[in-house]
Formats: C-alpha cells, sequence, structure tokens
C-alpha cells in the first residue's frame, strides 16, 4: 500500500497522462477498433426511479441514471484507485489533513454557466450537506472547505479520514449547480424535473411509466466523446418482459439485476450477447443474515456457529446465482479495500454443525426467517437456507413480506433471521463498521447493527481505524478486527454477489470503471458493421 | 315499489330522473365511506413511503428519514392525515405523490388514456365474440362446434391470466417476431398521425386479447347458459308453434331475454375499465392505471393508491347505475327502485 504522497504522486501522474489519453485511442478502444460515432443506446431500468435528482434522491435507479448527467471530481477503477473526472489533479498534505484538488478548466454546465471552485463548495457544503446522509456523516471529518481560485478547492479536515480520497463519486459528490439551487427550497426545485449536470447527456423527456431519454452534450469537455448520439432507457416492470425485451431487441443493455437469475444462462447463449460481472467493485454488494442476537436463543455463540456451518453457500452459488459471485468469508468483501483472506474458516460442515448446535442453548424454539423481497432468487434461497437449518435439526418458518414490510419488520428488530445485503462503498470504515459497531445498534433503521452485535473493544479499533492516517495501520487494525467478528459470527455471511451486465458484444466500454453502467455511458461507442 | 302509469312518458321519465338523483346522493355517501376505509387499510400496511425511498438507498440516518416525512405530511398523527385527505377529495384534490414528485390528479390522467384503450377494447371485443360465440354454442347444443367452443372457452377460463400473457409475448414477439412483446408505442420512432395509430394498434393486440380472453370465455358460457334456459320457455314454445322463422326466435325472443345476466357482468366488468389490469399492464410494460397502483402500493405512495381507488369506485358506483338504466331499455317489465 501506497503512503499518502506516493498516491498524490501517482495521482498527480495519472491526471497529466490523461490528456495524452483522450487524444490516442485508449488501451480498451485499440482492440475494438476505432470508435464510431452516432446510434442510439437503448438499456432497461427497474423500477422506474423517483427523481433523476441524485443530489436528492440516491435509490439504486436514480444512481444509474444520473450518471450520464451528473460528475463527481473523481473516477474509480476496478481496483478502486482514483482517476480524474472534474478534477484534474489532487494533492494530499503529508500529515493527511489538507486535499488540494485542481478542477479542469472549461467545463460547462448543460445550460452554458461555467463550472467552478464555487459549484463545488455549494454542492457539498451546502446542498448535500442538506440532503445525503451518508455525505453529512463524511463531513462531520471536514473542518473547512476553501475556494482559493476558481480552478481550486482546498478540504482542510479536521483529523485524518482514511477513506476521504475514495468519496468524490457521482452517487455520494455529485457537482451540483449553484446558479441554480443557491437560495432555493432544494426539495421542492422545479429544476428538479429538468436536471442539469456537467455530464456527457443531457436530460431530453421523461415519459412516467415509459422510458427516459437523454440527448448527447454537443459540448462535452472532453474531446470526441460522448460517441452515441441518445440513451433511452426503458421502464419495463416485469422481469421476464425485460428478458424478452432483450430477446426481441428492444433493448441492448441488461444491467446487473435486471433480469432473474435463472433467465440468465438462456439470454448467455444468445448471438452478439457479452456478459461481465464487473462495476460492483465499489459497492461490493454481500449479503448476509441478520441474526437478531436480543432473541434467545440466538445471543448464544454456539448456535450462531451451528447456524453459519450449515449453510451450503457454494450450492447457493451454484444454483441460485449461476456460479456468479463468491463464498463471502466475513464482513469485508474481497473488493473492498483492506479485506483480510486469512480469517477463520466458516464453511459447509453439516456434523461440526450439528454437534455445536447438541452443546448449545437450543431447544427446538421456532426461528423466524425474513426473505428478501426481491423477486425469485430470494425466496427460493430463503427455502434453501430453511432447508440447511433443518437438516441440523432447526425448526425455521418462512416470513414472507414486500418491500415496505421487510423495511419495517427489520427497523423494528421483528425477526430472528432476516436476509439483506448492503453495499460497502469501497472501504470498511464507509461500509462495512455501520454494522459491527456496538454505538450503532439503535432500533429505527435497517441498515444499522441490526444484529445488535456488541465487542466494545472492536469498537474502538473500528473508530482509530477510520482515522489513521498510514494506509499500513489501517490494514493491521482491519485484520484485528475481522478476526475477531468472524469469530463473534454476528451475522451469517452469505455471498459476495455477482449481478451480471448483460449486453450485445457491438456496444463497446459499457462497463469500465468500479461503478459499472453508474458511471454513465461517456466511452460507450456502438460498432454498426 | 311504486309502479309508474305505463302508458304516460313524462311520468316514466321524472321517475327515471328522481332514481337516478337518489342514488346519486347515495353514492355520494358509499364514496366516503371506501375513502376512509381505504384510507385507514392502507396506513394499516406496514412501512411507510419514507422508509421504502430510504431503502432502496440502501443508508440514510434518521435525519433523512425525519426529513421525508415532514415532507410528506406523515409527522401529523393519522386522524389530521385523514382529515387533510378528505377535505382534499371533497374538493376533488387528490393530493400530491410523494414519489413521483408530480399531483395524483396529473399522474392519473397521464395514465388514463392508455388504460381506457386496453381495457375499453378487450371489454368491446371480450362482449361482442363472447355472446356471438354463446349464441352460435347454443344455437346447436351438443353439436361439435358447441364442443369445440365450450372446450376453448373453459381452456381460456382456466389458465392463469400471467401465463397466457408472456406465453403470448413468448410465441408472438420472441419466436414469431410478429408482434412487438411490451410498451405502448416504438419509442423513440417519431410516427404520426395514421402510422401512429397503427403503431399503437400493433402494441394493444397482446395485451388486449390477453385481457379479453378471460372475460370473452365468461361472457360464452353465461350467454350459453342462459340462451339454454330461455329457450326451454313457453312463450318460445309458442312463438315456434306460430310459425316464425329460427333466426327471428333466436334473435328477438332468446337472445334479447337471456342478456340481463350478461349486462349484469358486463356492469360490473365496465366498473373495472377504470381500475386498469395490474398483471396485463405489468407483464406488457403498458403504462397504465393497474401498473401505476401496483407500484404505489408497494412503494407506499399513499396518495396514488387512494386517488386510484377514488376513482375507480367513483367508476364502478357509476357503472352500477348505468346497468340499472340499461336493464329498462332491454327489459320494459323491470321497474326502478332506488
Amino acid at each position: 500500500m501506497l503512503r499518502p504522497f506516493k498516491i498524490a504522486a501517482v495521482a498527480v501522474a495519472l491526471a497529466l497522462a490523461v490528456p495524452l489519453a483522450t487524444a490516442l485511442p485508449g488501451p480498451v478502444a485499440a482492440q475494438d477498433g476505432e470508435p464510431q460515432y452516432g446510434g442510439t443506446l437503448n438499456v432497461v431500468i427497474q423500477p422506474e426511479p423517483p427523481s433523476l435528482m441524485i443530489g436528492i434522491i440516491q435509490n439504486g435507479p436514480t444512481q444509474m441514471v444520473a450518471g450520464d448527467i451528473y460528475e463527481s471530481l473523481m473516477r474509480y477503477n476496478f481496483d478502486l484507485s482514483p482517476e480524474p473526472q472534474l478534477a484534474e489533479s489532487w494533492e494530499i498534505s503529508e500529515d493527511g489533513k489538507t486535499y488540494t484538488f485542481k478542477l479542469r478548466p472549461g467545463v460547462v454546465f448543460h445550460d452554458g454557466e461555467p463550472f467552478t471552485s464555487a459549484d463545488v463548495k455549494f454542492s457539498i457544503d451546502v446542498f448535500l450537506r442538506e440532503t445525503h446522509s451518508r455525505m453529512r456523516t463524511y463531513l462531520e471529518h471536514v473542518e473547512s472547505i476553501e475556494t482559493p481560485d476558481d480552478l481550486t478547492v482546498v478540504f482542510n479536515l479536521k483529523q485524518p479520514f482514511g477513506p476521504f480520497l475514495g468519496i468524490f463519486e457521482t452517487g455520494t459528490a455529485p457537482m451540483i449547480p449553484k446558479h441554480i439551487y443557491e437560495g432555493t427550497d432544494f426539495v421542492n426545485n422545479e429544476a428538479n424535473n429538468t436536471p442539469i449536470g456537467t455530464g456527457p447527456f443531457k436530460f431530453d423527456e421523461w415519459k412516467k411509466g415509459s422510458y427516459i431519454h437523454f440527448v448527447k452534450n454537443e459540448d462535452y469537455y472532453m474531446e470526441g466523446k460522448p460517441y452515441v448520439d441518445e440513451i433511452y432507457y426503458h421502464v419495463i416492470p416485469d422481469a421476464a418482459s425485460r428478458a424478452v425485451a432483450y430477446e426481441t431487441g428492444k433493448v441492448d443493455v441488461l444491467p446487473g439485476g435486471s433480469i432473474e437469475n435463472f433467465d440468465v444462462p438462456r439470454i448467455q447463449e444468445m448471438e452478439n450477447t457479452c456478459i461481465t460481472e464487473k462495476g460492483f467493485e465499489y459497492f461490493g454488494p454481500h449479503s448476509w443474515i441478520w441474526v437478531n442476537m436480543n432473541n434467545k436463543p440466538l445471543g448464544d455463540l454456539k448456535v450462531r456457529q451451528a447456524m453459519m456451518h450449515a449453510l451450503d453457500r457454494e450450492f447457493a452459488k451454484d444454483a441460485l446465482w449461476n456460479g456468479l459471485g463468491k463464498v463471502a468469508t466475513g464482513p469485508v468483501s474481497s473488493a473492498t479495500k483492506f479485506y483480510d483472506g486469512d480469517t477463520p474458516d466458516i464453511g459447509y460442515d453439516p456434523e461440526k454443525a450439528k454437534a455445536l448446535l447438541a452443546e448449545s442453548s437450543y431447544d427446538g424454539e421456532t426461528i423466524r426467517l425474513l426473505g428478501l423481497p426481491y423477486g425469485e432468487t430470494w425466496s427460493r434461497w430463503a427455502e434453501a437456507v430453511k432447508q440447511n437449518l433443518t437438516e441440523i435439526g432447526m425448526n425455521v418458518e418462512i416470513v414472507p413480506s414486500d418491500v415496505a414490510g421487510w423495511n419495517q419488520k427489520v427497523s423494528d428488530r421483528d425477526f430472528d433471521l432476516a436476509f439483506t445485503y448492503l453495499y460497502q462503498y469501497g472501504d470498511p470504515a464507509l461500509g462495512v463498521s455501520r454494522t459491527y459497531m456496538g454505538s450503532n445498534a439503535e432500533p429505527g433503521s435497517p441498515w444499522n447493527n441490526v444484529s445488535n452485535y456488541q465487542n466494545p473493544e472492536m469498537d474502538k479499533l473500528w473508530e482509530e481505524a477510520a482515522l489513521m492516517a498510514d494506509p499500513e495501520d489501517r490494514k493491521a487494525a482491519y485484520k484485528t478486527i475481522q478476526e475477531q467478528v468472524v469469530s463473534d459470527v454476528p451475522n451469517l455471511w452469505l455471498l459476495e454477489l455477482g449481478f451480471p451486465t448483460i449486453y450485445r458484444c457491438n456496444i463497446k466500454n459499457p462497463v469500465n470503471t468500479a461503478f459499472g453502467v453508474n458511471d454513465g455511458f461517456r466511452d460507450v461507442w456502438i460498432d454498426q458493421k | 315499489m311504486r309502479a309508474p302509469d305505463p302508458q304516460s312518458n313524462e311520468s316514466r321519465a321524472v321517475y327515471v330522473i328522481r332514481f337516478i338523483l337518489g342514488r346519486l346522493v347515495k353514492a355520494v355517501f358509499i364514496l366516503l365511506a371506501i375513502l376512509v376505509f381505504n384510507f385507514l387499510l392502507i396506513h394499516a400496511a406496514p412501512g411507510d413511503p419514507a422508509a421504502v425511498m430510504a431503502g432502496e438507498a440502501g443508508a440514510a440516518d434518521a435525519k433523512f428519514l425525519a426529513d421525508l416525512r415532514t415532507r410528506f405530511g406523515l409527522d401529523q398523527p393519522l386522524y389530521v392525515q385523514l382529515w387533510i385527505y378528505i377535505k382534499g377529495a371533497v374538493q376533488l384534490d387528490l393530493g400530491y405523490s410523494f414519489r413521483q414528485q408530480m399531483p395524483v390528479a396529473e399522474l392519473i390522467g397521464d395514465r388514463l388514456p392508455a388504460t381506457l384503450l386496453l381495457t375499453g377494447v378487450a371489454f368491446v371485443l371480450s362482449l361482442v365474440l363472447g355472446v356471438i360465440a354463446g349464441v352460435a354454442a347454443s344455437a346447436r347444443q351438443g353439436s361439435w362446434g358447441d364442443t369445440v367452443i365450450s372446450t376453448l372457452a373453459l381452456l381460456f377460463y382456466a389458465t392463469p391470466l400471467f401465463w397466457v400473457a408472456l406465453m403470448a409475448s413468448v410465441v408472438f414477439s420472441v419466436w414469431l417476431g410478429w408482434l412487438p412483446g411490451f410498451g405502448y408505442s416504438t419509442i423513440g420512432a417519431g410516427y404520426t398521425g395514421m402510422a401512429h395509430v397503427l403503431d399503437v394498434a400493433k402494441h394493444l393486440v397482446l395485451p388486449a386479447s390477453t385481457l379479453g380472453l378471460f372475460f370473452m370465455a365468461i361472457y360464452m358460457r353465461m350467454t350459453r347458459a342462459s340462451m339454454l334456459e330461455v329457450s326451454r320457455l313457453d312463450f318460445v314454445k309458442t312463438a315456434r308453434a306460430k310459425g316464425l322463422k329460427r333466426s327471428v326466435i333466436q334473435r328477438r325472443h332468446i337472445l334479447r331475454n337471456a342478456l340481463l345476466p350478461v349486462i349484469t357482468l358486463a356492469g360490473l366488468q365496465a366498473g373495472q375499465i377504470f381500475g386498469g389490469a395490474i398483471l396485463t399492464e405489468t407483464v406488457f410494460a403498458w403504462p397504465g392505471i393497474g401498473r401505476l397502483m401496483f407500484e404505489a402500493i408497494n412503494q407506499r405512495d399513499y396518495n396514488v393508491i387512494l386517488g386510484v381507488f377514488y376513482i375507480s369506485a367513483a367508476m364502478v358506483l357509476l357503472f352500477n347505475l348505468i346497468t340499472d338504466v340499461v336493464y329498462v331499455i332491454i327489459d320494459p317489465r323491470i321497474r326502478l327502485t332506488s
């Protein structure tokens, strides 16, 4: 792992290399021949987003669409290393407390107004502080934001904050036009219906229930980009119909999770069809089963260990997820920084599970298992888990629900076991600590420490690890944490989910960052041969 | 029941008007009761729109949820929310969609034409074809024609709608490529005039026939059974004895009397035309009311759900009234009573 000043040096080097890279065809483009201009991109979106204004709404479908319109200071490669976007270069001070960003000159919003450091400060300090809950937490580490000139932004941190360089992506820190929003009521601003950003595509029309239409931004600051003329996001509510839409050629890109897993092999066999699991590295979607430790006998470590060893996760991966994804080894996804692969073994071992259960305080109580209401795959998975647990002698009852009911039950801790999956945002301090810190276990939220795992020693270490300046120190701290958490089994970890993005092979570069299609179709071109 | 003088057209007209007015007054109270009941029912479901929206984001702090609930007015006590809703509804103000950030009336107005087209075409198609098939089947009871029609009707009646929808889409869209499998029109084609009408018509074929099949089967079975029943009555024998032509007896004596139960059912279906067709609209991505409501239920978008319920309840009441009036036209022996 590089020390901070080296990261800065590399970043500057990268920034210098980029103007050259835009002039020459990139390495990916070189394989596929010269990029061609023109064409229409037809993409599936589901469910229909409530709004396209990503500064206010950050749910999945909004994030997927908004990346064409809004941009942030950086992008992140598959290994989560930053790449310039609206920031041309950046430097981090030796003490890890000052981050200086140099902005790209000549960038304009879709309405022609220039993008400057004032927009950066307004977006982060005013707008997102008001509307964006994750950003609000990150801003607790920021002392002040200065704008010495139009193209320079300086963040002064209260103390070093390890993951800071990882928050400048569109879903977390979108750049919002100050000239439109300053002094207005952000959430009720009419402008939210006609989003204006700096991105490669402009908003044209949204026919609710049918489609969202974007057109090429002719004044985009990267010369020669974007390549395609327009994008249609098609709203198709039924998963089987989405598969049909691809089969009949009505859409050409099925973003990860658009169709049921059991349809994937059939679609994959079609001619001119490519599939990639990439593009979820930053999110690291990690699935597990919450174990409500407030309820007897789930507070008993032996019961939890028994359940963990009872789960045949390889089977779930192969049978329910078509072999996509990876079996999780602990709380941190292997795509996330500071992942430790040497944690205690939690693999499938029904004999061991039975022995552990026999030693435990479990006495035939009925365990309520709350499935995730996200379609067939998840229903079947709940049945598989029920079967695994029944095999070692537990009584399990599946509780059905819809999305709203699931949220409510998990928030109220009204369950014994509950499926979930959450994003990790590239760094344990951003996406993992929230699940395991004892101080974050208040009922009322389905995303905090729902299991009510209490380990004060680890709490202290979680806090310290986030604020360490040296990545090597952080790595050591997270190793200790992961080993301890895995032996305590507060949750039953399932899979690092693999969401395949399916597209026609003549559509080039649909996924080329750790955010996949969420980062927009800036680099996409269609081979029209 | 007070019998009007059948000889006096004027008193009959006054009677019909009085009947309609009486029913309308009743309808207002029924509507109000339905509104209150729906409101309480929806709020009894676990979860609220703020939690759903936050859930889709995968992260939210307490302030985010509290802000949303304040914005949506969900921080008020339930009876206050109910009062505000009823007050608006009485003035025909259906409120604002929390999720879509649009007035509910506008949302429903946007989706209504698509739904009316789909359910209207399906309604007319199923009623006309169903009655014709029923008459044809009853004309020669037990013949091979009757067997074929009855078997097909039973098949359509017993097959789940979603299966028919999916199979229709696989066969006609994926395999044969004859018809578009989803949507309302070809997106981005920019058709106008006749080309647009044809384009929409093509998109309409699969959803409308899928939706129509089930009702067609019901109308067919009902018409057939009713025709057979009426054909055994004395006045039909009399007509035959008089030496009337078979087709005349069929049309003027049997069919007219056999249609009453069919009209009752058609009245019920007509009321649902405005409620949309959840399954068909969802499978074929038809941008109609049914889908709007289904999605709103999942998202706990209270005002949209209530708005759709409100409109469809009003329509059911209206069509019940129309059905009653149509009875009188079909069968002058029937008297209206409120």
